[in-house]
């Protein structure tokens, strides 16, 4: 086995910055007190997570009224969705939920159970062939009985980023709720929610280099919405629950550096993601690139390759120090095509034999390198097996 | 792979055995890899299979985390259906009792895993079977049964060629049972005390006859029993539901215990009779596999087992043109199954093993099991 290991797979998560780390260590011991506290150990706790509201809020380019703090983020998801759902069926009876099958299982399930438990009509929006929701479709599935829309930034299986602005646009013309899963995006995109114009938007820290448990949920003035959980009140009576104050500090932290210093970051791993791109469609025979090829996050790629069993591919990467993912991943060895690449149009064939390298910001050159030299023997190797 | 050391894939399924076997290998130096594959559960049961529930799974991945080794599942479901559970099947709709463990044994764990474990760059594989290899240069890998021999495991692993015992390791073949039970203890591993079973993984804690009426309901057809002297004693539901031996279920009421002596497929029809008219002294087997690849040029002496749990019985053995073997039994054996194999001993080691032939000469062979393709 290979000595050195190298992650490539950022779009899962990503290592925690040491910076973020330095600004969560005191609210553990020294500041522990809980930010409901009338005492000046509950003040100082609630300072921390004002301000951080507040770091967060102003990044958005909104009040730090509008955000609210949850556990990750497909509770954000969850929260705006059947919040909004449920609250626009209380005031205006409308039940039309429209999301695309391409959208992250916090949000195609959420919507499933829209349909299944509380009798909302659901609708899967068709998307073009690098899985975004274009503004014809979205013209076409709307109308004045629709309650929520939910369209996610950038797709974390494909990467292909969606035109927000339009598509949150034609929602407002109708007053229609828009939700955006932002989770892949806002780890390299503008989170600007003026330009990007939603009503919701989900945040998960651990897509940038903050900690995993703690996430985030823009709601826009005046949307109203159903509480996710009930008790004390806390984050606008809509998530109730002490506050996790370290790591909230950490989600500010995290987003603040990764807004500040994207720039840098996004060209680096621009550069690396475009020479993957280039060498693997090259070198490797019956290849695709998944998604869009320029409108796509900065630090992903994904392909798909006929004839090979993604699982066997990612474990022979594995043993190699190449540490991947693939949509049809499964830890539990019981491989189905991801329903991103089917829904795309992808056969079996193909869809079985997806590979997703996603870089980072500590991501060098030369483990590029080594991967792209790596990747045709194994590839190699891995359609020898399926040929048995 | 820049490391040294020989890399050995072991096939774990988070019972006691295959984690000890993962614990030994990287005690003894080698780069441990945890494999464990899924394999085919009729629908809705999945939850009951004996080998590899959620819950085995999750615990041979806790295991592989204390050990620090990669662990990664493999889909085997259709592979497995496929091969095993169809072989199972058709022997079955055959009237004979096949086992099973033969098929996954050559096909699933020594062909598929091993396939996998290649192509991931491991030298070895490992599994949990009490059983031993024995290496000497230039000669062919011998097959030895395990120290223990009440654990002894090598009638199943008679189907293995010298191309798969190449890369076969059983390090708890040289361990006795209380010895592995005290290692368990040492290494302190979260494993599962699994009970000790004879019932297939994939029954999953239905009986047989419940699992053939769910999945091969054409075998439930009913015809007569008779006496060895050929009266009419009743009626059966269908022959795949009795072997040869058997005394229990058989719905007649008789002054003395009878069994049931032959199964005839072609005319439907179940014998029974009482103990003297059970046995037989001779075999056919078929599908032999020898173990050194090297069929016996003469005939010989040596021990054989017809059923994994049977003792071992002296026999002449000699080998057909066909390639089929004739054993003749010093002493008549009650329990001579079509379907079960036939295993050769010669002292400790296995010298191959073949598929036990129905006895009635015009009646078809059994399936077979079918040639291992390496690609090493």
């Amino acid at each position: 086995m290979n000595g050195k290991k190298v992650y490539l797979d950022h779009a899962a998560t990503t290592p925690l910055d040491p910076r973020v780390f330095a600004a969560m260590s005191p609210y553990f011991e020294e500041h522990y007190g809980n930010p409901s506290s009338v005492h000046t150990f509950g003040q100082k706790a609630e300072a921390a997570v004002e301000s951080a509201r507040e770091t967060v809020a102003m990044i958005l380019n909104c009040k730090p009224k509008e955000i609210l703090f949850t556990s990750c983020g497909s509770e954000s998801d969850n929260l705006a969705l059947r919040g909004a759902a449920l609250a626009q069926r209380e005031t205006n009876n409308r039940k039309w939920v429209l999301v695309a099958p391409v959208e992250h299982h916090a949000v195609t399930h959420t919507a499933e159970q829209l349909a299944e438990l509380h009798d909302f009509q659901l609708e899967w929006l068709p998307t073009d062939k690098f899985g975004r929701v274009t503004d014809k479709a979205l013209q076409q599935a709307i109308c004045d009985d629709t309650a929520i829309v939910s369209v996610m930034y950038a797709n974390n299986e494909i990467g292909s980023i969606n035109d927000l602005a339009a598509l949150a646009e034609l929602c407002r013309q109708k007053n229609i709720p828009f939700h955006s899963d932002a989770v892949q995006g806002a780890a390299y995109l503008s989170t600007n929610v003026q330009t990007l114009n939603v009503d919701l938007m989900a945040l998960g820290a651990h897509k940038f280099y903050g900690p995993k448990g703690v996430g985030a949920l823009y709601v826009r003035e005046g949307m109203k919405l159903h509480p996710s959980q009930t008790g004390g009140g806390q984050e606008f009576g809509l998530r109730a629950g002490t506050h996790n104050v370290p790591y909230i500090v950490g989600f500010a932290e995290a987003l603040r550096i990764t807004q500040e210093e994207a720039e840098q970051h996004n060209t680096h791993m621009q550069a690396l993601r475009d020479r993957i791109i280039d060498q693997v469609l090259e070198t490797i025979p019956d290849s695709k690139l998944t998604g869009h090829r320029t409108e796509r996050l900065p630090n992903h790629t994904s392909f798909v390759f006929k004839g090979v069993d993604g699982n066997a591919l990612l474990m022979m990467l594995d043993v190699e120090g190449f540490a991947c993912s693939s949509g049809s991943a499964c830890k539990t060895g019981d491989p189905e095509p991801s329903d991103v690449l089917t829904s795309m149009g992808y056969d079996r064939e193909w869809a079985l034999g997806s590979l997703r390298i996603t870089v980072g910001r500590h991501t060098t050159d030369e483990d590029v390198e080594s991967f792209l030299n790596t990747l045709p023997v194994l590839m190699e190797r891995s359609r020898t097996l399926e040929a048995v | 792979m820049t490391d040294s050391k020989p890399t050995v894939v072991v096939a774990m399924s988070g019972g006691v055995d295959s984690s000890i076997t993962a614990a030994l290998l990287q005690q003894q130096g080698y780069q441990v890899i945890g494999m464990m594959m899924r394999l085919w559960t009729e629908e809705g049961r999945e939850a009951h299979n004996r080998c590899c529930t959620p819950a085995s799974m999750a615990l041979a991945r806790r295991v592989a985390a204390q050990l620090d080794i990669p662990f990664y599942a493999v889909d085997a479901q259709d592979t497995f259906k496929e091969t095993v559970v169809s072989y199972f099947l058709d022997g079955y709709a055959q009237a004979t009792t096949p086992n099973p463990c033969l098929a996954c044994n050559r096909h699933i764990r020594w062909e598929f895993l091993l396939n996998r474990a290649l192509a991931l760059g491991a030298d070895f594989m490992a599994t949990g079977h009490y059983a031993r290899v024995e290496r000497a240069e230039d000669n062919p890998i011998r097959l030895l049964k395990a120290i223990d021999e009440s654990k002894d495991q090598s009638y199943v692993l008679s189907v293995l060629t010298q191309a798969q015992l190449q890369h076969a390791l059983f390090p708890l073949g040289d361990y006795t049972k209380d010895e592995v039970r005290d290692l368990a203890r040492k290494f302190e591993l979260p494993v599962a005390e699994r009970q000790d079973s004879q019932d297939l993984c994939f029954l999953a804690d239905t009986d047989i006859n419940s699992f053939l009426q769910r999945n091969l309901p054409e075998v439930e057809q009913p015809g007569p029993i008779l006496s060895v002297d050929g009266e009419h004693l009743g009626q059966h539901q269908g022959l795949a539901f009795f072997t040869i031996g058997q005394r229990k279920g058989l719905g007649i009421s008789a002054p003395h215990p009878l069994y049931v002596i032959a199964k005839e497929p072609d005319k439907n029809t179940l014998i029974i009779g009482p103990h003297e008219a059970l046995g037989s002294q001779e075999l056919w087997a078929t599908d032999f596999n020898w173990v050194s690849d090297q069929a016996p040029s003469a005939d010989l002496r040596a021990e054989v087992k017809i059923r994994y749990k049977s003792k071992a019985a002296r026999a002449t053995i000699s080998t057909q043109d066909n390639g089929d073997v004739h054993m003749l039994f010093d002493e008549p054996l009650r329990d001579i199954t079509p379907g079960q194999a036939a295993v050769v001993y010669d002292g400790d080691e296995v010298l191959g093993g073949g598929v036990i032939r129905p006895a009635v000469s015009d009646q078809a062979i059994p399936i077979p099991l079918g040639e291992v393709r390496l690609h090493a």
